[in-house]
């Protein structure tokens, strides 16, 4: 593998060929929040939490591959306020309660927003209805929270060998769908990596709920994307 | 004598529990009651407006016409209000109602739901009930809010930090541990 | 299931060779056949293809010519573009709705007839229009619409509709439409003479590399509106590493206002097939897809027959013109109302049976296209242009146009003007003479290149037509100075959100909001810093979006910002410290004063 080198808000970057901006950076210890990108699955690009400037331009660092020579930001006040806005509109899009989600503090939404030090959505509420699925007897599927991000999609696909979710309508009236009439009717099971997926409270594991105590979750104290800038100062 | 900043707090569509966080600051309500005087509060349980305040704090949301009514008064009343807690910012619980029709709503809490006991299958209509609005209003959607204190209830320090930079001018230090939605 | 359904399901699916990227193909002809693409259909379907049916599910609800709950035998897709608008669409939509009994979406109790709207079906220059299924019904006015009903009750066989057919092709036996061409300007590079066969021969006689070189002296930039260079699209795909290539011609011309390559396809088929078969050759590539979109169904069994009289002329087919190991073949598919897959990456989803989603980029088409493979996408009239240049050479084609935009642009051009309709002219025209070529009188802001490029007031109309000045796919209209601007940009904000595809944040929700900050001005509700939030998140929304829909759909809020901003800066206003303007109390309690019986005493 031939390796390139870039630079990250001035720092310079070593990074393999045919690696993405986001694999990159964590290689790093730079951290560039996101949302729908997960572990190994295809790039989705469809949060855009992690877009970046690249040589000038707007790109999701999750899907856009290493050049050499690229100059590349990712703090900016300009990028920073952006992401805030995609933050912002997925809670608006939605109905996150987070004071009673079992999902709250293990939540990446609810996470980046602390990061980003959001103590109130920007736009108008829009209170959708929608569905939540119980018909599983171990996991169950709460459309209210559901982002949109694929991840349990493409888990399902290239990590379970399944086709258990995929999305269906369009524009605003995207949402997610199960393969079968409900969640009961398919091959999901509880172990699956589609349900470990799920950044936030839509897809989850029934009886476990708020088993660690408040203040010892995984973002109660530390900020989401710490992990991979401590990493990166060691 | 130096005139203290008078400071007014409500529970709308709310729990009270946000009051209690305000509570929580425990002994620093002694250094508090040194900078401050409470105006219309239910810490005092005053129901009206004594003067002009600096500071207003609104917990909860607005459910009916009378909530409207008051937050529209604290707005008038007050040169910086703030939304305490996550039913004056997002709704909260009180919103979970923001997708079902108001007849359904009210037909669950009085008629149907189970454990209720109404043979007439009348629902309470007093004319001093304030109505009911068809949704539940997080409050910057009836008034200017200046200031948001997420959490379910925000922390003591959190209401200690807004409040200290409010009444001394001191930013206080971004903490991480401070904003909390639940 | 109904036996006759699952065997005619399985019998459709059969014939697309149980091929999983026809889908489209599939759906479409279970969806004519059937009236829907029911759940059960969908699970016979996903069993024939060897898919999951929540796949089937995901294609057909994404387009909405598609549909899972059964719709009439016939359905009536009333335009409702704002150009049909100022033509008389309400009217029209009331006549009809009254006559059939039934409200717009809705199909009458008898499953015979359901009546819809749909954006732009490519009719702009002769509105209001509609497409009866595929019979597209023009000039439209609340009489006629009635009439049409009552012929459609009497025989529910839309082709009747046509008594009159227009003029050229229009009235070929495989056409039979009313529709007209309205060619008003005819240039030397679409509208002039061509003999099929003449440029091919031309080519033929060129290694592939020399054809790329002269489509690149050319000049030639891509007439969709991106403006992409011709020749380096070709020498990009015809480099990449592939089994296969493919060239793909996009016949989707979505974009509001836009109708010539309708007129193009209809006139100048040969010119198209030819210049997909010169790409083919300079690409080496064999095989070509046209995307036709699904308003243009009308024009499928003509174009069929034009391939198959290629073919026979020895045109298309295996050793085309005698040239041995050179084989090259078209096909058609049909799109199914979606007006974001005429972005190209979306396009290609389209073709391989699957939502009209875009991709990600990089990989870029000409590296990994079409089923992985290198493709190019170019528009009709890029075809077209391709055949000319390689008839009548590079230079000749060079010569005509602007400085920097080369050659001649194929205008569709509707709205508040005498004589709409079809325009061939060199780039490097002004604005003002696209007023008076058209007879517009008391033109006051004209919309270039649909609602995805910009609105300019009459201080512009000086303005260039090229892509540096004033850039258009080919979508011209004008209004009069009497029209509602703002009115105008809600209308186009309304319509990226019905084809936006959902998949990237800012687009999906983003474009909500902006309607929402829109409507709250426009209602008079609004501050001045409403209008830096309208600005602020219409820049966030184009810099964020993943595909060129969401980066163009806030253009006609922001374009209207930026040209008429003192018609937005008259409708907002500081505020007194009190209930915000937005906040309707009376609205928010009239459901509990209902139900109570008595008043709010706030109110």
């Amino acid at each position: 593998m031939s390796g390139v080198t870039l630079t990250i808000d001035g720092k310079s970057v070593a990074a393999e060929k045919g690696q993405t901006l986001l694999k990159a950076a964590e290689g790093a210890g730079i951290y560039i929040p996101r949302l729908c990108a997960y572990k190994d699955l295809l790039p989705h690009g469809s949060c855009r939490v992690c877009s970046v400037r690249v040589n000038g331009r707007i790109q999701a660092a999750c899907v856009q591959t290493v050049t050499d020579g690229a100059i590349v930001e990712n703090e900016t006040a300009e990028l920073q306020e952006y992401r805030r806005n995609i933050i912002d509109l997925l809670f608006v899009e939605g109905n996150h309660f987070c004071m009673y989600c079992e999902k709250s503090g293990h939540c990446e939404l609810q996470a980046l927003a602390y990061r980003f030090g959001i103590t109130a959505p920007r736009y108008q509420l829009l209170y959708p209805k929608r569905d939540i699925d119980m018909s599983h007897p171990d996991v169950y599927l709460d459309h209210n929270r559901c982002i949109l991000c694929g991840r349990c999609v493409r888990a399902s696909q290239d990590l379970d060998h399944k086709n258990v979710f995929q999305f269906i309508e369009r524009g605003c009236r995207k949402r997610l769908q199960v393969n079968g009439e409900a969640l009961a009717a398919t091959d999901l099971q509880v172990t699956d990596e589609a349900v470990a997926s799920c950044p936030v409270g839509a897809l989850m594991r029934k009886r476990v709920g708020y088993s660690v105590p408040v203040g010892e979750r995984p973002y109660d104290n530390i900020p989401i994307g710490r992990d991979i800038e401590t990493a990166g100062e060691e | 004598m130096t005139t203290k900043a008078r400071i007014a707090t409500v529970s709308l569509a709310g729990c009270f529990g946000c009051h209690m966080s305000i509570l929580d600051i425990d002994d620093r309500i002694l250094q508090l009651a040194e900078l401050v005087e409470f105006d219309r509060s239910p810490i005092n349980d005053f129901k009206e407006f004594q003067g002009r305040c600096a500071v207003g704090i609104v917990e909860g949301g607005c459910c009916n016409e009378e909530n409207v009514h008051v937050l529209e008064q604290f707005r008038k009343q007050c040169d910086v209000l703030i939304s305490l807690g996550e039913c004056a910012i997002t709704g909260g619980i009180p919103a979970m109602r923001n997708n079902i029709p108001l007849r359904e709503c009210l037909e669950e809490a009085y008629v149907k739901s189970p454990g209720v006991y109404n043979p007439s299958g009348a629902i309470p209509n007093d004319p001093e009930l304030p109505l009911l609005l068809n949704r539940l209003y997080p409050c910057h959607e009836v008034v200017k809010i200046d200031q948001f204190i997420p959490g379910c209830p925000p922390s003591a320090d959190a209401i200690w930090d807004a409040l200290g930079t409010l009444l001394t001018g001191k930013p206080a230090v971004p903490v991480y541990t401070r904003i909390k939605y639940d | 299931m109904k036996q006759p359904m699952a065997k005619g399901t399985d019998e459709i699916c059969r014939r697309f060779g149980n091929d999983r990227t026809r889908m489209m193909d599939i759906v479409l002809e279970v969806q004519a056949r059937f009236g829907c693409v029911s759940h059960e259909a969908m699970e016979q379907i996903a069993r024939a293809v060897n898919t999951h049916p929540v796949e089937v599910e995901s294609v057909v609800t994404f387009y909405s010519f598609l549909s899972v709950k059964p719709q009439g035998q016939v359905v009536i897709r009333l335009c409702s573009d704002i150009v049909d608008w100022m033509k008389g669409y309400e009217d029209v939509a009331d006549a009809m709705s009254k006559e059939l009994g039934v409200t717009m979406g809705e199909t009458t109790p008898d499953g015979a007839i359901t009546l819809t709207r749909t954006p732009c079906i490519g009719m702009s220059d002769q509105a209001p229009a509609a497409l009866v299924n595929d019979v597209v019904v023009t000039h439209l006015t609340p009489e006629r619409g009635r009439q049409l009903i009552r012929d459609l009750r009497r025989h529910l066989d839309p082709p009747q509709l046509v008594t009159m057919v227009g003029d050229g092709n229009n009235a070929h036996p495989l056409v039979r439409s009313m529709v007209r061409n309205n060619i008003r300007m005819r240039g030397p590079v679409h509208f002039a003479g061509f003999e099929p066969g003449s440029a091919l021969r031309k080519t033929l006689a060129l290694a592939p590399e020399a054809v790329i070189r002269e489509i690149k002296e050319s000049r030639l930039r891509g007439r969709g509106g991106a403006g992409f260079p011709a020749g380096l699209k070709w020498e990009l795909a015809r480099n990449a590493p592939g089994r296969k290539r493919y060239i793909l011609c996009n016949a989707d011309e979505g974009e509001p206002g836009t109708f010539k390559d309708r007129v193009l396809l209809t006139e100048r088929a040969d010119m198209v097939l030819e210049g997909m078969t010169i790409a083919g050759y300079a690409v080496g590539s064999d095989s070509g897809i046209i995307y036709l979109r699904g308003e243009y169904r009308y024009l499928q069994p003509f174009l069929e027959s034009a391939i198959e009289e290629r073919r026979r002329q020895g045109l298309l087919g295996t050793d085309i013109l005698g040239k041995k190991g050179f084989p090259f073949d078209i096909r058609i598919q049909l799109g199914a109302g979606a007006y974001v897959c005429g972005e190209e990456t979306a396009l290609i989803s389209s073709c391989e049976g699957l939502r009209g989603d875009p991709r990600n980029r990089p990989p870029f088409p000409p590296q990994q296209g079409y089923l992985g493979c290198p493709t190019i996408v170019n528009n009709v009239e890029t075809f077209c242009c391709a055949s000319r240049i390689l008839l009548e050479g590079a230079s000749w084609f060079a010569a005509m146009g602007s400085p920097r935009t080369s050659g001649t642009k194929v205008l569709s051009i509707s709205g508040d003007c005498r004589k709409p309709g079809v325009y061939e002219v060199p780039f490097g025209i002004t604005a003002q003479e696209l007023i008076e070529m058209t007879e517009a009188e008391n033109a006051g802001s004209m919309l270039i290149g649909g609602p995805s490029r910009q609105m300019i007031g009459s201080e512009r109309f000086g303005g260039r037509i090229c892509y540096d000045d004033l850039a258009t796919g080919g979508a011209i209209m004008i209004f009069n100075r009497a029209r509602n601007k703002l009115e105008i940009a809600e209308h186009y904000l309304d319509f990226f959100i019905e084809e936006s595809c959902g998949h990237c944040t800012p687009c999906r929700v983003g474009l909500i909001l902006l309607k929402r900050a829109v409507h709250k001005v426009v209602a008079g509700a609004g501050e001045p810093s409403d209008l830096t939030d309208m600005r602020d998140l219409s820049n966030f929304i184009i810099r964020t979006s993943r595909c060129g829909l969401g980066q163009a759909a806030p253009n006609p809020v922001l374009g209207a910002l930026e040209n008429f901003g003192d018609l937005y800066a008259g409708l907002v206003a500081e505020r007194k410290p009190g209930l915000l303007p937005e906040f309707d109390l009376s609205q928010a309690v009239v459901d509990a004063e209902l139900r109570a019986g008595r008043q709010s005493k706030y109110v």
